[in-house]
């Protein structure tokens, strides 16, 4: 498995230098810039090495407002090499923003869709970017870990 | 009180009853629940259905429309996405309606109550209940207990009375 760690991050350093390796991480994982997202995410879907022809989840993290920054979890898998993937990128919490992968994978249309109506961050070139749990007059962002809901949503009572 | 057909049949066929004790009993024994679930409560409502549980034996049977439903049972939890439409329901249903609240969700939003920003606590907060039922989710004999408890209510009604101009001056003195 070592290996094919290796050659993981020596693929994504033909787009990019910034690549840093998550500790003990399951399935295997990276750190990347934002901006290099698209780019390595085009890499790993077409080159024959890696071929990660299956975006199965996108999760988000809020670290808080001390910290300043939230995160987009990327889970890839490669249905034919039987390998897994995760890409990390860390966003400034004032402005998120990271570009949409619908381009690349269709199932990120409806995960980046829930990232965004839990935390708030913006997927740039997203072909339908709206909330997808929530009602779509919701204010706020629940997920947020700064979050504080409205005392009533449409003349009703949402305190117990 | 005895049921309408366990009296005796004497003088040719002839019985006498009430008004009320007529409608109200014609009415309890064909209790329409609408067929609408929102979340594990439904799937012990649909137990009660089963061949087990015989919701039948009661002359209940799921309308897929609300406007041929006397009874509608808010099986689950309500988020405040789904209780625009529930209350959408409960208006087209036609009049006279009753509401079971089934399982603690919808009595009080459950386990939901304190970090559920998107429960309503309590389908009441948006129509009005006439039985809950406790549980989490209830079993099947719980269900039934509360349509029990809606027959028992049912059959106190009175349409004889005018309680509804009564209670309209009652509502107009507190304005």
């Amino acid at each position: 498995m070592s290996d094919k760690k290796e050659e993981l991050i020596t693929l994504i350093r033909q787009v990019t230098d910034e690549v840093a390796e998550i500790a003990n991480s399951t399935p295997f994982g990276v750190i990347i810039k934002a901006e290099s997202l698209l780019s390595v995410c085009e890499l790993l879907h077409k080159n024959p090495a890696a071929y990660f022809d299956m975006l199965s989840c996108v999760t988000g993290v809020d670290n808080g407002v001390e910290a300043g920054t939230m995160e987009v979890i990327y889970h890839l898998y490669s249905i034919p090499l039987n390998q897994s993937l995760a890409l990390k990128v860390i966003l400034s919490r004032e402005n998120p923003e990271v570009e949409s992968l619908v381009s690349i994978w269709k199932s990120a249309n409806w995960l980046e869709r829930e990232v965004y109506d839990m935390f708030g961050i913006n997927f740039k070139n997203h072909p339908d970017l709206r909330r997808i749990l929530m009602p779509a007059d919701w204010k706020g962002y629940p997920l947020r870990k700064d979050y504080q809901h409205e005392e009533y949503y449409r003349g009703v009572k949402i305190e117990y | 009180m005895k049921g309408l057909l366990d009296q005796q049949f004497e003088h040719g066929g002839v019985i006498i009853t009430k008004v009320d004790d007529l409608l109200n009993w014609s009415r309890l024994s064909s209790l329409f629940p609408m067929t609408f679930g929102l979340a594990c409560c439904a799937i012990e409502f649909m137990s009660t259905g089963s061949t087990v549980y015989d919701m039948d034996r009661f002359g209940m049977v799921p309308r897929a429309s609300p406007r041929q439903s006397d009874v509608m049972i808010v099986s689950g939890t309500v988020t405040f996405k789904m209780a625009d439409r529930v209350k959408q329901l409960y208006e087209q249903m036609s009049e006279p309606r009753y509401v079971i609240s089934m399982g603690s969700c919808s009595n009080c939003g459950g386990p939901y109550w304190q970090h559920g920003y998107h429960v309503v606590k309590g389908v009441d907060r948006i129509i009005p209940v006439d039985v809950y039922v406790p549980g989490c989710p209830p079993r099947p004999e719980a269900l039934i207990g509360g349509i029990l408890k809606l027959h028992e209510k049912i059959r106190n009604e009175s349409r004889m009375k005018p309680t509804a101009i009564e209670q309209l001056i009652e509502k107009e003195s507190h304005v």
